[in-house]
């Protein structure tokens, strides 16, 4: 039990990768978000070795390093499913029931916003808006635009994800 | 690609693409927004491609992917040219029986057509549809035709002329004089002039300048920027071409949002072609301007859409405003004086340098001129961008194009200017809408979101929807939006929960007041906004729906 637990949570995270984001970047770069994302993009997410990489790789501090990652949404400090569930809680969307669609994908997965699902299959997130208000309410899985939900339609897309998976 | 390293080549290169153009030939141009991508148009181009092929009519019929046409309500909408003829809501299936008989023999599928919710009647043309036949369409006039990715349908149109002119032909000066003669205002939502600003920049002292394209769309219910980005990302590079001559900058940055992936997709592109064919870098056009682009993206923070923070969120700091002044004309990025204009300003300045500015100011009311978009949404027929003259009227924009509330609802009140803005209830559907009007009547123009809500939609549930969305954006920096916001939730959560009293309102109303100039960033200022316009204007609609 104990070891099966554990193959789900740790994730080794291969920090050789990093190399190839910071030849992209030089070290006294101002686009830290670039770097952050860029990085974030290699490793599946922002562990704590990985802002510790960045930090060395900029000589900049730890803490601001880890200041920029807690400050911006894009960013995550903890382990990502395989896939990312976005729906948009904009103006547009709550008019026409955002929220409902929202429940109904947290009552699907079984977690909050900002959560991972146990078998990291899905990361649950919501995001101020999409930009896809004509369609509301949307909501987007691995950059896939799903417009016009609703609370029937949302279990059909999620279900055909995790057919996917398996 | 083409290089050109003249405003002569470029002409002759225009003049030459509009020799080979054919107008008579028969071209299918697909939506491919992200608005229609979402309802299925890479599907639908994807059976055109397959069946033109397969048919072996790849050299006698145009097939082209198009920028956003603005109806997203009814995508995937095709339009087939020469005639116009308009189908909305195309499935793959269509697709052989539009080849047949619309492509081939110039026949109207009737069972496609667009029928007018209003008058029961089919449309066959695009023009003709009410959706676009009452929008004034300058800024977005090419949205639907153009290949976003082509820079060839763009010079055909007139690319890059207005830049062409304005490096050869124009001084800065001049340049700065059209733009104030104009009467832009800045897009973003401020409505500050967009000339002066620029003339502020130029007199500043210090190099390098900076010119930054503000494409952090945070306003949820805006999206007409990222549509101008997807869809004609030429002209707003153009627009900043002209810009960074009129102030003097070498350099500019386009900050757009992570969300909009298609949006800095497009742009990648247009900047690598705009790049090779000499149209942007060392020289432009064989004169002395030189000047390049670079795209950073943010990391969703609504905040970073105000220009202190934008530009702390690119010196790669926490994306926190700071008091103005001294303000980025002086002190901008890294310091340097840097100018700051939002999509929909700069895509209106290639239109303002061709046209001129007499041309221009002939289009809006006395102290706003040009045209708005508006990102129609919320409980509205047709919804999707819409372009009109600045003093339209809401009445125009929500019912004679939007098509009005869905059947048998009633029109309750249109929420403008995003978080911070306001809602306009429907004693105001017939006041003319521009900066100046809107501000009066306690709202903002913003970017120009415009959310409608019919007799289902409660105001306080909405008050509270925008003091949720508020508090969660507060950067934290300065205490009375950090708390002030953290309070205002609270007493207005317990208002939804039937806990208020006469109090409570009481609080709400008067408490941030006292602490409004304690706040950098000038939309912090109104945060007391969601309350007041909200729990204000429709006291009525509260109890019926409500409570």
């Amino acid at each position: 039990m104990a070891e099966s637990n554990a193959e789900v949570a740790v994730i080794e995270i291969d920090l050789g990768v990093l190399e190839g984001v910071f030849e992209l970047y030089p070290p006294d770069t101002d686009d830290l978000i670039g770097l952050l994302g860029e990085a974030q993009d290699a490793c599946g997410y922002l562990a704590p070795e990985v802002l510790e990489a960045v930090a060395e790789y900029t000589g900049l501090p730890w803490a601001r390093i880890y200041g920029l990652a807690t400050f911006y949404g894009r960013f995550h400090l903890e382990p990502r499913g395989r896939h990312s569930v976005t729906v948009c809680r904009g103006t547009a969307c709550h008019v026409r029931g955002g929220k409902r669609v929202l429940a109904a994908v947290k009552r699907q997965l079984g977690v909050e916003e900002g959560e991972t699902t146990e078998d990291l299959q899905f990361t649950l997130e919501s995001v101020a808006c999409l930009g896809a208000c004509a369609l509301a309410p949307v909501m987007v899985v691995d950059g896939t635009y799903y417009g016009k939900t609703n609370e029937r339609r949302v279990e059909a897309i999620l279900r055909s994800y995790r057919r996917e998976s398996e | 690609m083409r290089t050109i390293s003249t405003a002569d080549e470029l002409a002759q290169w225009r003049s030459d693409l509009q020799g080979a153009a054919d107008a008579e030939k028969r071209c299918i141009t697909i939506c491919g927004g992200t608005g229609c991508t979402a309802l299925g148009s890479p599907q639908v181009y994807d059976a055109f491609a397959t069946e033109i092929k397969a048919r072996g009519l790849t050299e006698t019929v145009g097939l082209k992917r198009t920028g956003c046409h603005g109806f997203c309500e009814r995508g995937p909408v095709v339009v087939i040219l020469p005639e116009k003829f308009f189908y909305p809501s195309v499935k793959p299936e269509d697709v052989p029986e539009i080849l047949d008989r619309t492509v081939l023999n110039g026949e109207v599928i009737e069972r496609l057509l667009y029928v007018d919710p209003a008058t029961g009647e089919q449309i066959v043309h695009d023009p003709e549809v009410p959706f676009y036949a009452a929008q004034t369409r300058l800024v977005f006039q090419h949205n639907g035709e153009l290949d976003p990715i082509d820079l060839a349908d763009y010079v055909l149109r007139d690319g890059y002329a207005a830049a062409a002119k304005a490096l050869t032909a124009m001084t800065p000066d001049e340049v700065v004089q059209e733009v104030l003669d104009a009467g832009l205002r800045g897009r973003g939502g401020a409505g500050f002039p967009t000339g002066l600003k620029w003339r502020f920049c130029r007199e500043s002292e210090g190099q390098p300048k900076y010119l930054i394209c503000n494409a952090d769309e945070g306003d949820p219910g805006a999206f007409m920027d990222r549509s101008l980005l997807e869809g004609t990302p030429h002209a707003i590079l153009e627009g900043m071409i002209v810009a960074a001559y009129a102030i003097g900058a070498q350099h500019g940055i386009i900050y757009v949002r992570a969300e909009y992936p298609l949006a800095v997709e497009n742009t990648m592109i247009a900047l690598g072609d705009a790049r090779a064919a000499g149209l942007l870098g060392d020289n432009i056009l064989g004169t002395d301007t030189s000047f390049d682009i670079e795209i950073r993206q943010g990391a969703g923070a609504f905040v970073c859409g105000e220009e202190t923070a934008l530009i702390a969120s690119l010196e790669g700091g926490r994306g926190m405003p700071r008091p103005r002044p001294p303000f980025p004309a002086t002190h901008g990025y890294l310091g340097k004086p840097t100018n700051i204009n939002n999509v929909e300003t700069l895509a209106n300045v290639p239109l303002i340098i061709l046209n001129g500015a007499e041309w221009y100011s002939s289009v809006g009311t006395e102290g706003t001129k040009g045209t708005k978009i508006f990102a129609l949404a919320g409980k509205v027929r047709n919804t999707g961008l819409v372009e009109v003259p600045m003093g339209a009227t809401l009445r125009q924009i929500v019912f004679d194009i939007g098509g009005g509330v869905p059947p048998g609802r009633e029109f309750k009140a249109a929420q403008m200017g995003g978080p911070s803005g306001g809602c306009v209830p429907a004693q105001f559907l017939d006041m003319p809408i521009d900066y100046d009007s809107v501000k009066e009547i306690g709202a903002i123009m913003g970017s120009g979101g415009l959310i409608i809500m019919d007799d289902n939609t409660c105001m306080v549930d909405m008050a509270r929807f925008f003091m949720e969305f508020v508090q969660a954006e507060s950067c934290g920096k300065c205490v009375p939006c950090r708390l002030g916001t953290k309070k205002m939730l609270d007493i207005v959560t317990r208002i939804t929960e039937a806990g208020g009293n006469p109090r409570t309102s009481t609080n709400l109303s008067g408490s941030p007041r006292s602490s409004r100039s304690a706040r950098c960033a000038g939309w912090g200022r109104r945060r007391r906004t969601p309350c007041s316009r909200r729990c204000g204007t429709s006291g009525t609609s509260t109890r019926s729906t409500s409570t």
